[in-house]
């Protein structure tokens, strides 16, 4: 793997510069995942998310950017949020949306993937929002269209617009990302959550530590060859100590072949975010969640509900970072 | 401005003295500054608006509300441009039954204008706007109409009008900036 980024990326100030940031020559097509956005154009993101929230708390929560836009969200796995939030935001931009869930499509009459993808660019998809279980399949979907292709999920591989809103979480209640301490914990393995987060903050400047059980870990070498390092420890007082943030993830037990922890009980005792473990993290630290959340595995309901608990606000973000997103894709036709 | 493609049109004491009188136009025009709200339009109106507000506030002794509007999401172009980050759109008064004056630099085609109006209309009902612009360079395509003009300046399409403001550019002029010489 290979990146631009040649030096990690200094502090960035929340405040607007005086000038809008025009941060490519071309504009992007596609997102597919974190790895090929710039500091800039994550900062673009960021920015044009904190204009998007302020038109959804108007009176009239829409504006006209994309009306006759048509976006298709295509969905092989299970979602609530995410397509929800995909939809919310096309509509708050005055797009139309049409959402196709695997389960009641052509697909179970044995339609490929690359058909049904073709069918619907025919009946005039914009935009393809497109979760799937298998790593690269939306890389695959955007070669083959002229629509604009969004990745909301592709199996252990990468959930771009799930980290683009927690970086945006993360800025607006503390107001940095740089130099931070986000401890990650759970099942980083399977998650692409996870993996998608590791290089958004990275990429912005945090100190990320991933803590999870040794089989659900990925390889110390893990981030070799990127500008940045991660640390990784089995401890979960390890972990919390002096975080600045920690994120919490699900057991993806649908993803695991069996044999990697003893027992959720156990996983419980071990890793499970309690009140007493939260004592002893910093005062303030922030709790994140990307949902959907297991409440007494991963995580106590009460420190769910805690006011250091952001989880409900990364939801309400995920709509005006999509809205950034769509409206970031929507310019000069390539 | 050494370059011979740049004319400056306006200096700083010009500009000076354009604002002061479009500061004293608006509070004539409506008669004092009950229910008045400026609103500045990213990026060089936000400034324009600020020293409008600082002008009136000096002879009036009152401050006018003072709001910033993006209209990015409401433009009819959006699509062929490249596009750029938002800036936010902070209004601090509710505009509904509110006089707003619309602040600009250059007033063109009309189209920013139009998009701004779809936008106020957005976020209330107001009694009425009102439009300001430093430079009014003509070439209107949609039926828009300034309320008060700094300078007017006639333009042919290919020339661009340069406004740099101190708070943003370092530096207080407009120019008229000529096609390049040589052609591309």
């Amino acid at each position: 793997m290979s990146i631009e980024v040649a030096s990690r990326p200094t502090l960035l100030a929340p405040a607007a510069p005086a000038a809008p940031l025009q941060t490519r020559t071309k504009p992007r097509r596609h997102v597919l995942d974190l790895d090929d956005f710039s500091v800039q154009e994550v900062e673009a993101v960021l920015q044009t998310t904190a204009a998007m929230k302020d038109v959804l708390q108007r009176p009239i929560k829409k504006v006209p950017t994309l009306r006759g836009k048509t976006l298709v969200t295509l969905f092989y796995e299970s979602s609530t949020r995410t397509r929800v939030a995909f939809e919310l935001a096309a509509k708050a931009l005055g797009a139309d949306t049409v959402s196709v869930a695997a389960q009641s499509s052509s697909v179970t009459k044995g339609e490929s993937l690359i058909d049904t993808i073709r069918t619907l660019q025919a009946l005039g998809a914009d935009f393809v929002v497109m979760r799937h279980h298998q790593a690269g399949a939306p890389y695959v979907v955007a070669e083959e269209l002229s629509a604009s292709v969004i990745n909301a999920g592709d199996g252990w591989h990468a959930h771009p617009t799930q980290a683009l809103l927690d970086l945006f979480t993360i800025r607006e209640r503390l107001g940095r990302i740089d130099g931070l301490r986000v401890a990650i914990i759970g099942d980083i393995l399977h998650s692409r959550v996870a993996r998608s987060n590791l290089w958004g903050l990275g990429l912005m400047g945090a100190n990320v530590v991933l803590c999870g059980p040794p089989t659900l870990l990925p390889a110390s070498d893990f981030c070799d060859g990127l500008p940045w390092t991660f640390e990784r420890t089995y401890r979960l007082d390890e972990a919390i100590e002096g975080a600045d943030v920690i994120m919490l993830l699900r057991m993806q037990l649908e993803r695991q072949s069996g044999g990697l922890f003893p027992s959720l009980r156990e996983y419980v005792r071990t890793y499970a975010l309690t009140e007493e473990r939260l004592a002893r993290a910093k005062p303030g630290v922030v709790i994140m969640h990307p949902g959907p959340m297991n409440e007494g595995v991963e995580i106590d309901p009460r420190v769910a509900r805690s006011t250091q608990s952001v989880i409900e606000t990364q939801v309400t973000n995920g709509v005006a970072v999509r809205m950034a997103l769509l409206y970031l894709l929507s310019g000069l036709p390539a | 401005m050494n370059d011979p493609g740049h004319k400056q049109l306006l200096g700083a004491d010009d500009i000076r003295r354009a604002i002061a009188r479009l500061a004293h136009e608006v509070v004539e025009h409506n008669a004092g500054t009950d229910g008045l709200v400026l609103v500045g339009l990213r990026t060089r109106g936000i400034p324009l608006a600020r020293r409008l507000q600082q002008r009136i506030a000096e002879f009036e002794a009152t401050q006018i509300p003072l709001g910033e509007l993006d209209v990015t999401l409401y433009r009819d172009d959006v699509h062929q441009r490249m596009p750029r980050a938002l800036s936010p759109t902070s209004i601090p008064v509710d505009i509904a039954n509110q006089t707003v004056i619309l602040v600009d630099d250059v007033l063109y085609t009309g189209r920013t204008i139009r998009a701004a109006l779809d936008a106020l209309i957005d976020l209330g009902r107001p009694r009425a706007i009102q439009l300001v612009c430093l430079i009014d360079r003509g070439h209107r395509e949609l039926p828009i109409r300034p309320d008060y003009v700094g300078k007017n300046v006639p333009t042919s399409r290919h020339e661009k009008v340069g406004v740099r403001l101190e708070e943003i550019d370092g530096v207080d002029e407009v120019v008229l900036i000529q096609p390049a010489a040589v052609p591309a």
